[in-house]
């Protein structure tokens, strides 16, 4: 278990979260690409505050992360009920109503 | 240098890494969440392999407790799930794996063959330092963060209210909940 092992599976859940967020047309499945991109995210300022830093600012970013992510998820997936009830999908391509 | 804990990093490893694949593969959103569950365990059981307890636990707590059945209560309520062409269909998947797999190749070659100026690392309890920074030298975007969830949650639940009736009556209909 060294940094660059740490680093290289947070590339590849970046990798995934990024595929999901590009290929699929589900609103939520979207969001679940995002976490996983947070994840990752996260991943690297652990790793780089336990291997490179004596100071924990790494773990306390981290947290503030995860904070984030719970606020965007509520927001969103209140979005997402919203949009379900309005125009009946969560289709990120379909939602063009603002469209000029 | 091989012992219990490298079997343990690879087992763990290998559980994130290849539930976040299958959350990328697998056809159906309820698989796909199920398979985002392993994967925010493995990465928990990271945190913990990088002496990261609080964030370990913080991490089942929110992602596993709350995210992921705040994701499956969405797909539930706003899906017909049993039908895999309208719950979770895909497209330009060709040109995204490409992309994404050449993007893995030049971060993972960045992260190996970058020399960085490892400590020597040591395993201790983080809770209380953090508790103790949080209070601190963090405390602003501690409190900045604590009036964000709040505006958050009064935003969502607001969102999700179903529609009653004109705008102007909102606010008694609000009195009385």
């Amino acid at each position: 278990m060294t940094l660059d092992k740490l680093l290289v599976i947070a590339a590849a859940l970046f990798c995934c979260g990024l595929y999901v967020v590009m290929t699929r047309r589900n609103a939520v499945a979207v969001l679940m690409g995002v976490e996983l991109i947070l994840n990752a995210a996260n991943i690297n300022f652990v790793a780089f505050s336990h291997y490179l830093s004596r100071v924990m600012g790494g773990q306390i970013f981290a947290v503030f992360v995860i904070v984030l992510a719970a606020a965007e998820a509520a927001v969103a997936l209140a979005i997402f009920l919203r949009m379900f009830a309005t125009t009946g999908t969560v289709e990120v391509d379909l939602a063009d109503q603002m469209k000029g | 240098m091989t012992g219990p804990s490298d079997y343990i990093f690879f087992a763990v490893a290998a559980l994130t890494v290849g539930s976040a694949v299958l959350v990328a593969v697998l056809p159906n959103i309820i698989y796909s969440a199920v398979a985002l569950l392993f994967s925010f365990a493995g990465v928990a059981g990271l945190y913990v392999l990088l002496s990261a307890d609080f964030l370990a636990a913080t991490q089942v707590l929110v992602y596993v407790g709350g995210i992921l059945v705040l994701i499956l209560f969405a797909v539930f309520l706003s899906n017909r799930i049993a039908d895999v062409k309208i719950s979770n269909p895909g497209r330009f998947r060709l040109p995204a794996a490409a992309i994404c797999l050449v993007l893995f190749g030049v971060l993972s070659f960045t992260a190996v063959s970058t020399p960085f100026a490892v400590k020597r690392t040591v395993y201790l309890p983080t809770t209380a330092d953090l508790g103790e920074l949080l209070m601190t030298r963090y405390l602003l975007p501690f409190e900045v963060a604590s009036v964000l969830l709040l505006a958050a949650l009064i935003g969502a639940a607001l969102l999700s209210r179903p529609d009653r009736g004109s705008p102007e009556g909102e606010d008694m209909e609000e009195g009385k909940r």
